[in-house]
Order: structure tokens, then sequence, then C-alpha cells
């Protein structure tokens, strides 16, 4: 089963760890469900690595257990920074599976999807506090990015000092509004991009070297 | 015989606590409101029971100063440990953050205190569903059971 695999790998991974000569800054990917996490973990794995991290989807909670690409090597101006990257199950306060049964999912499906969506993101949190060097919050620009979830995280974000990059994705739809998210989070920089067109990548890499480097 | 326990709504989660306890009508709608004073001398683990048993005796428990946001993190940790279809869907949760610099004393500056006065209104998200928000009201519908 999936789960069993993950669970390996990812002992397996920690294992390797121990033994590393230096270890890399563990960036958490975090922000609210559908806001392209995955879609950009993909793509930073692709464009340093050459492999993807995990699947994207349209269904909230596709991600519903934190997956780790380590040792993702960033070159930027001459300067190399080692980062394990983990993308994160979106963070809500609530799951109720029978929004699932929308998306062409019997009860089964649905009800197992919300039990390992809810796990997922009790184990983001946890991590949260406990194991991430850095934040990459991605936010989907399209949307109202005053909520609750977002203002408690970047607030427990604010709260552990960690260094966090705020991203306004999807910036190649026209409701795009890159400025909402600025005014939101003042005291942070925000970067505009598309992971799913790869638009301004350039800048996210100079961002992640310099923040997390 | 024993006497008849009055909490006969009570669910799984055994309530001695004063706040949680008693009768959570069928007809009405039950809102704690706990003091700034009350909160203090809990524990982070303390203040999230007290929350979450109240919320899901399907209350609405109004925080006079909040949660610090470690507290938050873990409140949020606990209520996904806690989501099970057809009982419980998780919580609905809305803070009034008052503005930074009239939030903070100097002092609290000064100390590295965080200052965690933030009227917090939360609720079962299957019950209350947040009408309109902006800094100065918070508009909420709450449905009865
Ligand atoms: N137009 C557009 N769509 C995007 C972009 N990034 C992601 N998407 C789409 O948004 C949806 C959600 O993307 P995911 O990467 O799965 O989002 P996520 O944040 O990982 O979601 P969860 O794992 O459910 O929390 C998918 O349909 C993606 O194709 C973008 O830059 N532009
Ligand atoms: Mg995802």
């Amino acid at each position: 089963m999936g789960l069993l695999t993950n669970l390996k790998d990812s002992i397996s991974r920690v294992t390797d760890g121990l033994f590393a000569a230096e270890e890399p800054k563990r960036i958490g990917i975090y922000g609210p469900p559908n806001a392209g996490k995955t879609t950009l973990a993909n793509r930073i794995a692709r464009d340093w690595t050459g492999d993807a991290v995990g699947p994207e989807s349209h269904i909230p909670h596709e991600t519903r257990r934190a997956r780790r690409k380590e040792n993702v090597e960033i070159e930027r101006n001459g300067r190399k920074v080692t980062i394990d990257i983990v993308d994160t199950p979106g963070v809500t306060t609530k799951v109720d599976y029978k929004e699932f049964l929308d998306h062409d999912m019997d009860k089964d499906d649905a009800v197992r999807r919300s039990r390992e969506a809810t796990e997922g993101v009790a184990e983001a949190m946890h991590w949260l506090r406990e194991d991430v060097d850095g934040v990459i919050y991605v936010l989907d620009s399209t949307t109202d990015p005053f909520t609750q979830v977002n203002t408690m995280l970047i607030g427990i974000i604010e709260s552990q000092d960690l260094p966090a990059l705020i991203l306004a994705n999807k910036t190649d739809l026209p409701d795009s509004d890159v400025k909402q998210i600025a005014n939101a989070f003042p005291q942070h920089e925000t970067i505009p991009l598309s992971a799913l067109e790869g638009e301004n990548m350039d800048e996210v890499y100079t961002k992640i070297a310099e923040y997390f480097g | 015989m024993p006497e008849p326990t009055p909490n006969v709504d009570g669910g799984d989660a055994p309530s001695d606590d004063p706040v949680s306890d008693g009768e959570s009508s069928d007809s009405g709608v039950r809102i704690d409101m706990i003091s700034g004073a009350r909160m203090q001398g809990l524990t982070s683990m303390e203040k999230i029971r007290l929350i979450l048993d109240g919320v899901r005796d399907g209350n609405i428990v109004i925080l006079e100063e909040g949660l610090s946001p470690d507290e938050e993190s873990k409140l949020i940790e606990v209520t996904m440990t806690e989501i099970s279809p057809d009982d419980f869907t998780g919580i609905e949760i809305e803070t009034y953050p008052k503005a930074e610099a009239s939030d903070q004393s100097f002092l609290d500056k000064l100390m590295g205190r965080e200052s965690a006065q933030k009227l917090t209104v939360i609720g079962p998200a299957n019950r209350i569903e947040t009408l309109h928000k902006d800094e100065n009201l918070i508009s909420t519908l709450v449905s009865r059971k």
C-alpha cells in the first residue's frame, strides 16, 4: 500500500539523514489546500533534481502526507544552497468528508481521504513546531488571503522566528491579485509566480537562496 | 442505585470541568465566555481541552484573551486528531487581533512577551458560518443542532 511504502521511504530517509555530513535546511511548503504547494514542490524538484515530489490535483487535500525531497541543490549567483523540501497537506481547521462526495468519490473513499487529510494536517502542524528550519508559504492569488487559517499560520511561523517567504501563486489566471496578498502580510516579502506555467521562477530561486542559504 | 448524571449528552469526554458541565440544550445555542483570568491558570493542553470539550458539545466558546500562536498550532493539531465522520467535522475560529501598536505595551515588547490579547470565537464547523468579517465586525450565523 502507498502509505506503507511512504512510511518505509521516510524511515530510510530519516536514517540516511543521520549520517549526512551537513544537514541541509529543511524547508516546509505550507499554505491552505489547493494553493499549488505540490505544483511548486514538483517544479523545484524537477528543475534541480530531475524528478517530482507527488501528485497535484484540483481536488482539495490531494496531499495528505508530508512528502520530502532531500538534498535539492539550488545554484544562484555562484552560490550553492542545499535544502530539503517538505510538501505538506493544506492546513485547515475542518474537514468534512461529504465535500469529497461531489468529486465523484464514493463514501468509503471520501471518508478515507478525510481521515488521511486530518492525520496529515496534524503531522504538518507538529512539524512546523518541531522540525522545520524555514517556510515557503504558498497562497492562491485569486482567493482572499484574509482567512483565519492564514493569519494563524503566519502568526505561528513568526512566533517561531522562522525565515518565511510568501508566494502569490497562479499569476497566470486573470483574477490573480498579488497586491491583496502583499497588503495582507506587509511584514513579509511577497513573490508572485505561476508554479504551473513556471513564471517568475528565477526570482523565486534567488529568494530561496537568499532566505534559506 | 447511583444518582442519574445530569450530564446526559456529554458524549465520551469526562467533563468534571464546571464550564463544560451542565445541560447543553437541544433547543438553543449555548455560549461559553471564558475570561482571561480563567484561562491564565491553565496549561496549554487544559485550555485546548476546555475549548474542544465545549465545541464538541455544540457550544460556541468565546475567549476574552485568545491563545498564543503555539497554542493555536496545538489546537489545530488536536482538532485534526478528533475529527471523525458524521460526528465532528472540526472547528471554525475567528479572532480579533488588537492593533499591533496599542496591543503590546512597551514593556511587553522589551521583554519579548507576546501579547495574546485577542478576542477569539470558536465553534463547531458544522454549526457556525462566518457571514462577514472586517476589523470592526464579525457576523456569524449559528445554526441549531
Ligand atoms: N492556473 C494555475 N493553476 C495552478 C497553479 N499552481 C497550481 N495550480 C493548480 O491548482 C490545483 C491545486 O494544485 P496542487 O499543487 O495540487 O495544490 P496543493 O496546494 O498541493 O493542494 P493540497 O495538496 O490539496 O493542499 C491543481 O489543479 C493545479 O494544477 C498556477 O500557478 N496556475
Ligand atoms: Mg499538495
